[in-house]
């Protein structure tokens, strides 16, 4: 065990994964020569060469369609899209080529691959470095879409997305890269689907993914304060949902917040509220509140920015509301 | 690898554009006959291409195709029944019925395949030459695509990346002219497109795509090439299709006598005309007759066959929603 920051387990996950197999290789805007953008990358260049680390010219849309085929012809590509933000730019060959051919071409091929980028507001990066467009690949069937929110997260869903047969998009987010926590030496591989109880509480259940595990981490403490136990439950994976254990919490809570970095309509939480009308209405005492990003372009200068992302704060003021 | 067919590699494709020819007719007859589902894109007048660019080419080598793709089945190798078979809509198709007759895909020919996006084969096939490169196989990928798909920024930035990292790939443009209905010229700043190969380092080829024997040749070349690891080619083989763009196409946008001109330049008889000498008209009817017959047989057999139950379809993982 050791403290890492949330980038340096990612690393450590890829180097690992390069060592165990020759046919993991890396590609994506400047992850070679200069190790990443956030610096995930870093020094792999030096030790896997040039051909197993490919620096890439700025061509999203072909690197991802290349991506998806050269997982189905024999090796095990990782791309680097830089920011979620450039994830439609990645859509068709998604939604058009990697979600469909395993079941379309009736399980002639595989598709082991994985598309790391990172999302999400409060950097000051603007409109369009900043959003979280979970709900743009969570929609499309035939893909895993894993958010981690911890370093030792970070490292076991990564080494197992890349071990996974199929598409896995995987989320990291940019104000997590210099957090740091333990983080298991060696052969640490987590499951995908699998979600995590990081608070224990008897009043209302948080259903949170990426950053905003940590806002709600803070607003359980608040809500505490008032006499009011939230559970929290970080979800990791976003597809395949984790549907027992969240089921598990509705029961016993009987109170439900939801909270995704999204936008709102139509987006992730939307999908969350509609899966615990669907399997746990009953258990409900109170329609689930839902929090997110305001329906609108992320602004630039901090107050503005502020206003718009979900925080501690509006959770606990939607968990205020549950209960209430 | 030689660059010119023997007469047996001329034969071959002679017997596999008549097998297309006449499969593409029989569909036309069906679809009249109400008899198939959604549009079916026909690819009379191209065989050439499709067939004289896959024929040197093994298992172990890819091809990414396009709508139009009955050619390129064919040409990889494809079993003609099970192709009709799924363009039907059969359990018994190559992909029992699940993609229809734009996406069809062969894995164990390296057929992966049909695709309906026009140009998304483009990077498709770049990919794969990175796990050739990657693995250190023998091998190359092939895209066959249109003029259409050269328009679209995915070309670009594959051939970009193909010839900077010297990938073993090579970009057939299968070049008809129109664009669903829109011709070249209102599409294209450049009439030949293969001049835009001089832009990324690479040599561009021009040819008749009517003639399979050039095809093959250029083809083959290109293959040697880019085994010796240095790099793609682009050829550019200039053909025509005779029917519309699909089923669906109500026609009225070619200039009059475009298509009476084409046909005088069909690439069967001309290529029958050039091997009469060789092997004899006996011969040549013979081949003609078993292609015929083959294609018959696969209607027959697929038209009998079951349509697939959604039962024994299910979408397992990794679509199951909930682990």
């Amino acid at each position: 065990m050791a403290k890492l920051r949330y980038a340096e387990a990612l690393n450590q996950a890829l180097r690992e994964e390069m060592e165990r197999d020759p046919a993991v290789w890396l590609l994506g805007e400047d992850i070679g020569v200069y190790g990443g953008v956030f610096k995930v990358t870093r020094d792999l260049m030096e030790t896997f060469g040039e051909e197993r680390v490919r620096d890439t010219p700025i061509s999203e849309q072909a690197l991802t369609a290349m991506t998806v085929t050269a997982a189905m012809t024999g090796t095990r590509p990782v791309l680097e899209i830089m920011y979620a933000d450039f994830l439609p730019l990645t859509i068709d060959a998604l939604a058009n080529q990697a979600s469909i051919y395993n079941y379309i071409w009736a399980g002639q091929v595989e598709l082991p691959f994985v598309l790391r980028t990172q999302g999400g507001g409060g950097a000051g990066a603007g409109a369009q470095h900043s959003k979280s467009l979970d709900a743009f690949v969570a929609h499309i069937p035939g893909l895993k879409v894993v958010a981690p929110a911890s370093p030792a997260d970070a490292k076991g869903l990564l080494k197992a997305a890349i071990r996974d047969p199929h598409p896995v998009i995987f989320l990291e987010h940019k104000l997590l890269y210099n957090m740091r926590g333990e983080v298991p030496d060696g052969e640490h591989v987590a499951e995908i689907g699998r979600a995590a109880i990081l608070r224990e509480g008897r009043d209302v259940s948080v259903f949170a993914t990426s950053r905003m595990v940590h806002e709600a981490l803070k607003a359980a403490e608040a809500l505490s304060a008032e006499g009011i136990e939230a559970e929290i439950v970080d979800l990791r994976t976003l597809r395949p949902l984790d549907l027992s254990a969240i089921v598990a919490s509705v029961e016993k809570t009987n109170h439900a917040v939801v909270v995704n970095e999204g936008w709102t309509f139509c987006g992730y939480g939307a999908e969350l509220s509609a899966t615990i009308m669907d399997h746990a209405f009953d258990a409900l005492d109170a329609p689930v509140e839902r929090v997110g990003t305001l329906d609108m372009p992320i602004p630039y200068s901090e107050p503005l920015e502020m206003a718009v992302l979900p925080d501690a704060g509006r959770i606990a003021d939607a968990c205020r509301r549950a209960v209430a | 690898m030689r660059n010119a067919p023997s007469v047996d590699d001329q034969l071959e494709m002679f017997r596999k554009m008549v097998v297309v020819r006449h499969m593409e007719e029989t569909l036309g007859e069906l679809h009249k006959a109400g008899k198939t589902r959604g549009p079916i894109h026909r690819c009379d007048g191209q065989e050439a291409v499709g067939i004289g660019a896959t024929a040197m080419l093994a298992d172990t080598d890819y091809i990414t195709s396009t709508h139009r793709g009955h050619a390129h089945y064919i040409g990889k190798g494809l079993d003609p029944y099970r192709v009709v078979a799924e363009i039907l809509g059969r359990e018994t198709g190559y992909c029992e019925g699940r993609a229809g007759h734009m996406i069809v895909a062969d894995a164990a020919r390296g057929m992966i395949g049909g695709n309906a996006i026009v140009g998304a084969g483009i990077p498709a096939a770049t990919g794969m030459a990175c796990s050739i490169r990657l693995t250190g196989r023998d091998a190359v990928a092939m895209c066959l695509f249109g003029d259409g798909a050269a328009q679209t920024g995915i070309c670009h930035e594959s051939m970009n990346i193909a010839s900077l990292w010297k990938l073993p790939v090579i970009f057939l443009l299968e070049h008809n002219q129109y664009g669903l209905t829109v011709h070249s010229s209102r599409q294209s700043s450049v009439e030949d497109l293969s001049v835009r190969a001089e832009g990324y380092g690479m040599p561009g080829v021009l040819i008749d795509g009517n003639d399979a024997v050039a095809v093959y040749g250029a083809v083959a070349e290109a293959v040697a090439r880019a085994k010796r690891g240095e790099g793609p080619t682009l050829i550019e083989a200039k053909t025509y299709r005779f029917d519309g763009f699909s089923t669906s196409d109500m026609g009225g946008y070619q200039p009059d006598g475009e298509i009476a001109e084409w046909r005088a330049r069909d690439p069967i008889p001309r290529l029958r005309a050039a091997l009469e000498s060789h092997v004899g008209e006996e011969r040549l009817s013979a081949v003609e007759a078993e292609a015929r017959k083959e294609v018959d047989d696969a209607f027959a057999q697929a038209l009998a066959d079951p349509l697939p139950g959604f039962a024994a379809h299910p979408a397992s993982r990794p679509y199951s929603e909930v682990s």
